[in-house]
């Protein structure tokens, strides 16, 4: 980490991020932590668009986009051209949930499995913002997006959340660590620790989204950090996808809120606010996954 | 028939919904978005008994569609640019497996630079495809073109793949009063499918996309060649049916003041409106030129092409595309077409409008500029890109 990485900032101010958009300060604190011996590799999303409109960039580090279902694939092209040239520089590529979970999910599997020397940064945001608010395989149970609708027929999307963190762990990768912006000292340490350690890593960092959840730009972190207070998200990390001896939770909520308190401030949950029987069914699906982690 | 306000993504969407289509696979993709989100929600409400699958992927959009209509199903889709292109293997097999899926294209750019403002690059790159191409000029077209497309690609003579383009943002996203038929009118029109030689069935078992050697692949894609042949045909036959049932008429290749001009423009898409205008404004001024606007680009309309231009003595191609190191696509095809017949018309090829650059007036009035001082007998040059910085890229 650099010393100086408290003035250090490698993601300039002046983007056209939305305000209170948690992406730019999930980047923000990882280039802090990484350092301008870094290289950044971003999938089509919000964040590539509103970080560089030409001829403008926020990157003060080098950074090259090709695509939206490829990022881990450029990044391991990247790597391969260092390692040819003998360089050794952090390779960082941050997609969001569509690029994660769904579209970029074989171009990431492929990379893990072939072991590059990359931390991949999913900044999960739970829908397709970008396009405005599709659902994706992030989306959670019960909400509002444009393609999931409440309707006469439905409740909003209708299946449940993908366990990304624990699907690539399942690769074996050697780090893989669950973060949000709530918990800063949690993420710093994570990113420290993922870029210490050689071969792919990943990050699974939940981004509240102003515009796409549907709250106050104000309640970024209270959002997160109710995220993490409810069990919603829970922040672990485990060495080697070895989930028996490697694994740690890295924050227990003293007593864990009810998930009302999370789902209430977000107007994509409106429609189902009224109807305990939805309410009660993602409490008990917390409950039982809190449970599995001891609290 | 009631005259409904839609954005062109809304026309592509309801006709999907009137075509009752029975599977929706799609991805969302600016500015195509809209259409997928409106099939969820008129499946959401139950006001269309449809299959909406949200795939991960544009590849497993026109995937799914070809499970869906190998199934024997009615299959459609939407997407634009970048999801084109994801998508274009799966193109091949589509209309290699004679699968007549329609799909909506969101005309844009496509990547690097990344944008995605309109132009024709993603649907002409798939040009060969095999899929029967369509190009809106208006909302209106963007409907009436969907349900011909799915007359017209299930027609047992054809059995291909369809695509109608509408011009990102311009199209897209504006409104337009739209004429939309009664739903049972356009039952009426388009007919249920049921196909003969696409089906999964466990009483009848057939097996598709087998692994053809040598001895047989060229009769494979000589008959995907016939069915392209054929629909040149029944695109007129539909056409003609739809216009005597709707009273709205397309032709392959619609032309505008074209019989006595020594100039014609060839245009594609809402551009049309644009130069047609222009062209009334010269003819004020004595300038003879015509607009022949291309409706179907698959099957080039070759006939109709000679028909349009036969009197002119310069025909100037505008066109929102290119191909680095020849020109543009269709400036090519019209050469081909023109010089092929014998005539020695000369074709001038015009880059314009690319990733949604406005295509104003005066540019078009450069055009014709162009083209009179090639009528004069003055040297010009073939291929022309129109307001560009080109002083800016020397520099760069
Ligand atoms: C092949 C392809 N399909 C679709 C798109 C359109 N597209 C651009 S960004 C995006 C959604 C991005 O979602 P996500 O990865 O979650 O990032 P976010 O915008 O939410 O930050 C989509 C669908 C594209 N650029 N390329
Ligand atoms: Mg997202």
């Amino acid at each position: 980490m650099p010393e100086n990485f408290e003035e250090l900032e490698l993601f300039a101010p002046g983007h056209r991020g939305c305000a209170g958009c948690g992406a730019s300060q999930i980047v923000r604190w990882i280039l802090k932590i990484a350092g301008p011996n870094t290289i950044c590799v971003s999938a089509t999303g919000c964040l590539e668009v509103f970080s560089t409109p030409y001829p403008e960039t926020a990157w003060r580090v080098p950074w090259v986009h090709a695509a939206f279902e490829n990022a881990a694939a450029v990044a391991s092209g990247v790597e391969a051209a260092m390692k040819k040239m003998g360089k050794d520089v952090n390779i960082i590529a941050f997609a969001g949930d569509g690029g994660t979970f769904d579209i970029g999910f074989q171009a990431l599997s492929g990379m893990v499995e072939r072991g590059h020397n990359v931390l991949f940064v999913n900044y999960d945001n739970e829908a397709y913002m970008n396009t405005g608010i599709q659902r994706c395989s992030s989306t959670p149970y019960g909400a509002w997006t444009t393609t999931s609708p409440p309707g006469k027929l439905t409740i909003g999307k209708e299946q449940r959340k993908k366990p990304i963190a624990a699907i690539i762990a399942a690769h074996g990768a050697p780090y893989v660590a669950t973060a949000t912006i709530a918990f800063l000292e949690d993420l710093k340490r994570k990113v420290k620790k993922a870029l210490s350690i050689k071969g792919p890593k990943f990050l699974h960092i939940l981004q509240p989204c102003t515009t796409g959840w549907r709250f106050d730009p104000s309640l970024t972190v209270t959002i997160s950090k109710l995220a993490v207070e409810t069990g919603v998200f829970v922040l672990w990390e485990v060495e080697d996808g070895d989930f028996d001896n490697k694994f740690r939770i890295t924050y227990k909520p003293k007593k864990r809120k009810p998930v009302i308190e999370y789902l209430k401030l977000q107007g994509r949950f409106r429609h189902i606010i009224n109807k305990p029987e939805i309410i009660e069914a993602i409490q008990r699906e917390v409950d039982e996954k809190c449970a599995k982690y001891g609290f | 028939m009631a005259k409904i306000v839609l954005k062109g993504n809304g026309a592509v969407a309801l006709a999907i919904k009137m075509a009752r289509v029975d599977v929706v696979a799609a991805y969302p993709i600016t500015p195509s978005t809209f259409i997928p989100e409106k099939i969820s929600e008129y499946v959401a409400n139950g006001e269309m008994d449809a299959e909406f699958i949200p795939v991960e992927s544009e590849h497993s959009a026109m995937s799914a569609c070809i499970g869906a209509s190998a199934a024997g199903l009615r299959a459609a889709t939407a997407t634009s640019s970048q999801g084109l292109e994801l998508m274009h293997e799966m193109l091949f097999i589509a209309s290699g497996m004679r699968l007549p899926i329609v799909m909506g294209v969101a005309n844009r750019a496509l990547s690097a630079p990344i944008n995605i403002w309109c132009d024709h690059q993603d649907t002409i790159s798939a040009r060969d495809t095999g899929w029967i191409q369509f190009y809106a000029e208006n909302n209106q077209e963007a409907f009436d073109l969907m349900l011909i497309a799915f007359r017209v690609a299930e027609d047992e003579r054809v059995l291909l793949p369809a695509m109608v383009g509408l011009d990102a943002f311009i199209l897209t996203h504006t409104f337009e009063p739209v004429d939309v038929p009664e739903q049972r009118e356009v039952d009426d029109f388009l007919p249920p499918y049921r196909p003969k030689h696409a089906y999964l069935d466990p009483e009848r078992p057939i097996t598709q996309g087998s692994f053809v050697y040598p001895e047989y692949y060229m009769e494979f894609k000589y008959g995907q060649w016939i069915a392209m042949e054929s629909a040149r045909d029944v695109i007129d036959e539909v056409f003609a049916d739809f216009a005597s049932r709707f009273g709205r008429k397309y032709e392959k290749v619609s032309t505008f003041m074209c019989d006595d001009a020594e100039i014609v423009l060839i245009t594609m898409g809402s551009l049309s409106g644009t130069v047609r205008h222009v062209v009334r404004e010269l003819r004020n001024e004595g300038i003879k030129v015509g607009v022949a606007k291309i409706t179907v680009f698959r099957p080039f309309p070759h006939k109709e092409i000679i028909r349009a231009v036969k009197n002119a003595k310069v025909v100037g191609v505008l066109e929102k595309n290119v191909s680095f190191g020849f020109g543009g696509a269709v400036y090519g095809e019209v050469l081909a077409t023109v010089h092929g017949e014998g005539l020695d018309t000369k074709v001038l090829d015009f880059i314009v409008g690319l990733g949604g650059r406005d295509v104003r007036v005066e540019d078009v009035k450069e055009v014709v500029k162009i083209c009179s001082d090639a009528l004069q007998g003055k040297a010009v040059d073939k291929i022309n890109w129109i307001n560009v910085d080109k002083e800016a890229v020397k520099n760069a």
